[in-house]
C-alpha cells in the first residue's frame, strides 16, 4: 500500500541512506501531499529520524534524491524548518527561552545581520502560540521536558516556514503539552503548512495524522491514515525482522562495499 | 655506526641498566594505557601526568631531599587528587568531563610550574635536576632512582597480569561485571591507582608534558593490529619497549637531545604507520580492500555481460568481440581490456580469433552473478515492495556480495522462484 | 611600568582565550583546545627558522595553519583511520609537540626559544623587547601590539559571527537544517583558536593558554545562564587572574604564567563552591528547607 500523489510537497526517489556503509534505509520511493499532517511511524531502529534527516539533506544519500516543492533542497532551505529531538542539545546551555526562539530568525537574516524588532515580535508571538510567553526570560536549564519541547516548537514557528520536520515532538512530554502541540499542528495544517512528524505511539496515530508513512528499514506503506493503519500493514512493519536485509547490510559494511557501483 | 655497535653490544654496564630501566618504564605505562584507552579515558592520563608536578615539588619542599620514594609519594598524592577532582567537578556541577580534564591539567601544572620556579629561584643547590620531570631523561636514571622506578614498573606489570581477567571485564562491560558479582568499584580504584603509578614512573622516561603519549599511543597503535585484548597488551608492551630502547640509544648518542620527545616521536611514528598500514583496520588496507571490491565488481560484471550475451544467443560458448562487449555496457575500454585479460588468466574466459568466450567455469560464475542479481530484485520487490523498475540499481551492488549461505536463505524465503520481477528466468 | 606591560599582556591573552574558551567548553572541545595549543609548536619553530623573527605576520599565519591542520589530523585519524576520538587527540598533539621540542634542540643556536619557555613562556621579558620607531619614539613592547591586534580580530570575529556561532554551538543540526554551515563556523573557530595560541605562545607558554581557554570560561559558566554575560564574565575572570597572578608570582618569586594559571584555578574553585546559583555549598543551603 504505497500511494503516490500528484504535485507532492516532498518527493523522495529511490533513496538509500547508509551509516558507515551499512544501509539503514533501502530504496525509499515516497511522495507526500501538501497541507497535511504526516506521521512517520515504525519500530525503534527503523530509520524514522534518518528518513527526515535525509529529506532535509542533513545526511548524505547513498543513492536517489529528494525534492521539496519540486526543487533541490539547497534552493528551498528558507522554507524548511526542523524540530530536532529534545535530547539532541545540551539544555544546560547558557541561553534564555527567548534566545532560543529568536534563533528561528537566523536563517532568513543572513550573515552579520542582527535580529530586528520585527523578528523579536515574531519570536514573542510564537511563544504565545505555545503558551510560553511568560517564560520568555527563563533560563532553558530550568524548563521541564514538555516546556523544552514547546520552546523548540516556538522556534520553528517563529521561522514561519512552509514545511516542518519534527523528530519525536511527543516523546516524554506531559498530556497538557501533547494536546497543546497537536492543536497547534492542526492550526498549522489549516494554514496550508505541511508537517512531517516522527512518532512512535500507534494509539494516537489514527487520531493525529491525515497521512501515515510506515517504515522499517524500507517503506512498508504510505497513504491516508485510515487506509494505512491496518492490522496487516502494521504486522508487516513491526513483526518479523528482515534478517536477510540486515545481514546484507552488515556484509556491505564489513567488506567496505560502495552503496552504488561506480 | 660505531656508537650503534657500542650501544647494542650492551658491553657497558651503565648502558645495560639504562636500557633495562627505560624498557620497564615504557612497557608498564603502555600496558596500563591499554586499559585506560579501552575505558575511553585516555586523556585522563594526560591530566594525571601534569598533576604529578606539584606533588614532586611539594615533596621536595617539605622533605628537602630528592629521595625517589619521597618524590614518588608526592607525585602519587597529587596525581590521585587530580583524578578525584575531575570526578568531583563533573559529578557535582554542570561542567562536562573534557572541560574538567583540561581545567585540572592546566591548573595543577600551573601550580607545579609556580612551585618549581620558586624552588629554582630559592637558590637551594639540591634542587638541580627536578626540572627533568618536565621532559624526562632516561640516561640520567641511575642508582637508587633506577632501582626504585624499575621496582614500581615490575610491580605494575605483575598486578596487571594478576588482575587481567577482572580488568578486562571492567573495560569490556562494566554493567555485566557488576551483575556477576565483580567488585567493580574496587576494580576501578585499582585501575586508577595503576594509572597514577604508570604515570609516575613513565614520567621518568618522557616527562610530564608528553606522558600522555606513553599511555595512549602504544595502546592506540596496538589496537589496530588485533581485536584480542591479551594480544593487544603484548603488542603495546613491545611497542613501548622498542621506544624505550630507542630513547636510551638517543640519550647515549646525543646527550644534548631531550630523550622524551624522541621516544614520543618514535612511538608516534609506529602508531601512525599502524593507522595507515595495519592489515585489516589500517586506512591503506581499507582503501586496498575497496579497490579489490572494484576489481571484483568489474570482473563479475564482465562475466555477467558475457552470460547475458550467451542467453540472447542461447549458446554460452560463442565468442564475442571487444566491440560487442563495449556496446552492451558503457565501461571504459581500458578497464574492459584489463578485466578481460585478468579473467583469462584465472581461466574464466578464453580468447579465440573471433573474440572472447566463456569457459565452463566462467559460465558458472556468470550464471551465479545473474542468479543473485535476479534473486535480489525479486527479494526487493516482494519483501520491500519496491517498484520493479527501481530494483535493478540496488541489485547491481548486492549481486557481488551475497554469500552462499545468504543465497540459500534467499532461495528459501522466496520459495525457490523461477522468474524475476522482469519475468526473466532465474538460472 | 614593567608590571603594567606584563599585566596588560596577560590581560590581552586572557581576553582572546577566555572568549574563545566559552565556545570550546560548550562544544565539549576543551581538550581540542589543549591539543591545538601544544601542536602549534613545530609551526612556530619552522616559521621562526624561515623568517627569523617572532612577531611577524607569516609566523602567525604559518603556525596558525598548523593549528587548523591539527584539527584536520584529529578528524582524519578519527574518521578515516577510525582511531577512537580521545586517542586521536592524544596521539596527534603529543606527536606534533615532540617534533617541536626536537626542532628546538636541533636548531638550538638559530631559534630563540627554549624548552622551558615553550611550557611557561617568558612574560617577564615582554617589556624588554620594545618597538622603537626610526624617529626614536618608544611605542612600548612589540608583543603587546601583536596581541592587541589579535584581540581586536577575535572580538570582531565574535561580534560579526555572534548569532551563527551561538546557534552552531547550541544546536548544529537545526543550524544545518536552516542553511547555516556548521563546518564553516567550526573551522573558523579553530582558526581563531590557533591564531590566538600562536600569538600568546611565547609570552605565556602552552599551559597558560590552556588554562586561559578553559578556566575563566568554566568559572563564568557556573556563574551565569546568559551567554553574553558568560562571555563578559570570563574576560573579567581572565583579567583579574592576570593581575592577581602577577603579584602572586612577585610575592613568591616564581613563574608568572604558573601563578596566573594557579589563580584561574582558585577562581574556578570559588565559583564551584560559592556561585549564588550553582555553588555546591550554596546549593546545599537552598535544598535544606525542601527536605523537611
Amino acid at each position: 500500500m504505497i500511494i503516490q500523489v500528484e504535485n507532492p510537497v516532498v518527493e523522495v526517489h529511490d533513496l538509500t541512506v547508509s551509516y558507515d556503509r551499512k544501509p539503514v534505509l533501502w530504496g525509499i520511493d515516497l511522495t507526500l501531499p501538501a497541507g497535511s499532517l504526516v506521521g512517520v511511524i515504525g519500530p525503534n531502529g527503523a530509520g524514522k529520524s534518518t528518513l527526515i534527516k535525509a529529506m532535509m539533506d542533513l545526511l548524505p544519500a547513498g543513492s536517489g534524491y529528494v525534492r521539496i516543492f519540486d526543487k533541490p533542497i539547497a534552493e528551498v532551505r528558507n522554507r524548511i524548518s526542523y524540530v530536532p529531538q529534545r535530547e539532541s542539545v545540551d539544555w544546560d546551555f547558557p541561553a534564555s527561552v527567548f534566545d532560543v526562539v529568536l534563533m528561528g530568525s537566523y536563517g532568513k537574516l543572513g550573515l552579520f545581520k542582527r535580529p530586528r524588532q520585527a523578528d523579536k515580535d515574531a519570536a514573542m508571538d510564537a511563544l504565545q502560540k505555545v503558551g510560553m510567553q511568560s517564560f520568555a526570560n527563563r533560563q532553558i536549564s530550568q524548563l521541564s521536558g514538555g516546556q523544552q519541547q514547546r520552546v523548540f516548537l516556538a522556534r520553528a514557528l517563529a521561522q514561519n516556514a512552509d514545511i516542518y520536520f519534527m523528530d519525536e515532538p511527543f516523546a516524554g512530554v506531559d498530556i497538557a503539552t501533547e494536546t497543546a502541540i497537536i492543536e497547534l499542528l492542526r492550526t498549522m495544517r489549516e494554514q496550508g503548512k505541511t508537517v512531517i512528524v516522527v512518532h512512535h505511539d500507534l494509539q494516537s496515530a489514527t487520531e493525529y495524522f491525515d497521512w501515515v508513512v510506515l517504515l522499517n528499514m524500507r517503506l512498508v506503506a504510505s497513504g491516508p491514515a485510515d487506509q494505512v493503519l491496518t492490522q496487516q500493514l502494521l504486522e508487516q512493519t513491526y513483526g518479523g525482522k528482515l534478517t536477510v536485509l540486515t545481514k546484507v547490510g552488515e556484509l556491505l559494511r564489513k567488506q567496505e562495499f560502495p552503496a552504488r557501483e561506480s | 655506526m660505531r656508537e650503534f655497535i657500542e650501544f647494542f653490544s650492551f658491553a657497558d654496564a651503565n648502558i645495560r641498566f639504562v636500557t633495562v630501566g627505560s624498557v620497564l618504564l615504557a612497557t608498564s605505562s603502555a600496558v596500563v594505557g591499554c586499559f585506560t584507552l579501552l575505558r575511553k579515558r585516555a586523556l585522563v592520563g594526560d591530566a594525571v601526568a601534569h598533576a604529578v608536578l606539584p606533588g614532586v615539588c611539594l615533596a621536595f619542599m617539605l622533605s628537602g631531599t630528592k629521595n625517589p620514594f619521597i618524590l614518588l609519594l608526592g607525585a602519587f598524592v597529587t596525581g590521585w587528587l587530580s583524578l578525584i577532582t575531575i570526578d568531583f567537578i563533573t559529578s557535582r556541577s554542570r561542567i562536562k568531563e573534557d572541560t574538567a580534564i583540561a581545567l585540572v591539567l592546566s591548573v595543577f601544572f600551573g601550580i607545579g610550574i609556580l612551585l618549581l620556579t620558586a624552588i629554582q629561584h630559592s637558590g637551594n643547590a639540591a634542587q638541580s635536576g627536578l626540572d627533568k620531570f618536565l621532559f624526562g631523561k632516561a640516561a640520567s636514571l641511575v642508582g637508587e632512582d633506577l632501582i626504585a622506578f624499575s621496582l614500581v614498573a615490575v610491580l605494575l606489570l605483575v598486578t596487571t597480569i594478576l588482575f587481567y581477567k577482572e580488568l578486562a571485564m571492567l573495560c569490556f562491560d562494566k554493567a555485566y561485571a557488576k551483575t556477576i558479582g565483580y567488585p567493580v568499584r574496587a576494580l576501578e580504584l585499582l585501575l586508577t591507582t595503576l594509572t597514577v603509578f604508570a604515570v609516575v614512573v613513565g614520567i621518568q622516561a618522557v616527562g610530564v608534558v608528553l606522558m600522555a603519549a606513553m599511555l595512549i599511543t602504544p595502546a592506540a597503535a596496538a589496537r589496530f593490529w588485533t581485536d584480542k585484548l591479551s594480544l593487544m597488551l603484548v603488542l603495546a608492551a613491545l611497542i613501548g619497549a622498542f621506544s624505550g630502547v630507542s630513547g636510551a640509544y638517543v640519550s647515549y648518542t646525543a646527550p644534548a637531545m631531550p630523550t622524551g620527545p624522541w621516544i614520543v616521536l618514535i612511538v608516534s611514528m609506529i602508531a601512525i604507520l599502524s593507522f595507515a598500514f595495519a592489515p585489516g583496520k589500517g586506512w591503506v588496507s581499507r582503501l586496498l580492500r575497496q579497490r579489490r571490491n572494484k576489481t571484483l565488481i568489474l570482473e563479475e560484471n564482465l562475466l555477467k555481460l558475457l552470460y547475458h550475451l550467451g542467453e540472447e544467443k542461447q549458446d554460452f560458448h560463442l565468442p564475442h568481440s571487444l566491440q560487442q562487449i563495449l556496446e552492451k555496457r558503457a565501461i571504459p575500454k581500458k578497464q574492459v581490456s584489463a578485466g578481460l585479460s585478468k579473467l583469462r588468466k584465472q581461466g574464466y574466459i578464453e580468447k579465440t580469433p573471433a573474440g572472447w568466450q566463456l569457459t565452463l567455469q566462467g559460465q558458472r560464475r556468470g550464471e551465479r552473478v545473474v542468479r543473485l542479481h535476479r534473486l535480489w530484485e525479486l527479494y526487493l520487490t516482494q519483501y520491500l515492495q519496491l517498484a520493479s523498475d527501481h530494483v535493478h540499481e540496488d541489485a547491481e551492488t548486492i549481486e557481488h556480495i551475497i554469500t552462499p549461505e545468504l543465497e540459500q536463505r534467499l532461495m528459501e524465503e522466496l520459495d525457490y522462484p523461477v522468474l524475476d520481477p522482469h519475468s526473466a528466468r532465474i538460472p | 611600568m614593567n608590571a603594567f606591560w606584563i599585566i596588560l599582556t596577560g590581560s590581552l591573552v586572557a581576553t582572546c582565550c577566555s572568549l574563545l574558551g566559552c565556545y570550546l567548553i560548550l562544544r565539549r572541545m576543551a581538550m581540542v583546545g589543549d591539543a591545538i595549543s601544544h601542536a602549534v609548536l613545530p609551526g612556530i619553530v619552522i616559521a621562526f627558522l624561515l623568517t627569523g623573527s617572532r612577531d611577524s605576520v607569516p609566523m602567525l599565519i604559518g603556525a596558525g595553519l598548523l593549528g587548523v591542520l591539527t584539527t584536520f589530523l584529529i578528524e582524519f585519524f578519527h574518521r578515516y583511520a577510525r582511531v577512537q576520538a580521545d586517542a586521536s587527540i592524544g596521539v596527534t598533539f603529543t606527536w606534533l609537540f615532540a617534533i617541536g621540542i626536537i626542532l628546538i634542540s636541533v636548531y638550538a643556536g638559530q631559534v630563540d626559544l627554549d624548552q622551558d619557555c615553550v611550557l611557561y613562556g617568558e612574560i617577564a621579558y615582554v617589556p624588554l623587547d620594545l618597538w622603537i620607531t626610526e624617529g626614536g619614539l618608544n611605542l612600548g613592547p612589540r608583543t603587546v601590539w601583536t596581541l592587541a591586534v589579535v584581540t581586536m580580530l577575535i572580538i570582531l570575529y565574535i561580534v560579526l559571527g555572534y548569532k551563527e556561532l551561538f546557534l552552531t554551538t547550541f544546536d548544529p543540526a537545526y543550524a544545518a537544517a536552516i542553511g547555516i554551515s556548521t563546518s564553516v563556523w567550526y573551522y573558523s573557530l579553530m582558526t581563531a583558536v590557533s591564531i590566538t595560541t600562536v600569538a600568546s605562545f611565547e609570552s605565556v607558554g602552552a599551559i597558560l593558554v590552556v588554562a586561559f581557554l578553559v578556566a575563566p570560561a568554566a568559572t563564568a559558566y557556573l556563574l551565569t545562564d546568559n551567554f553574553k554575560t558568560m562571555l563578559l564574565l570570563s574576560v573579567v575572570a581572565g583579567i583579574l587572574a592576570s593581575i592577581a597572578g602577577y603579584y602572586l608570582a612577585v610575592w613568591i618569586d616564581g613563574s608568572i604564567a604558573g601563578a596566573i594559571a594557579t589563580v584561574t584555578g582558585i577562581e574556578f574553585m570559588l565559583a564551584f563552591l560559592f556561585s549564588p546559583t550553582r555553588g555546591i555549598l550554596v546549593r546545599k543551603k537552598q535544598l535544606q528547607p525542601v527536605q523537611h
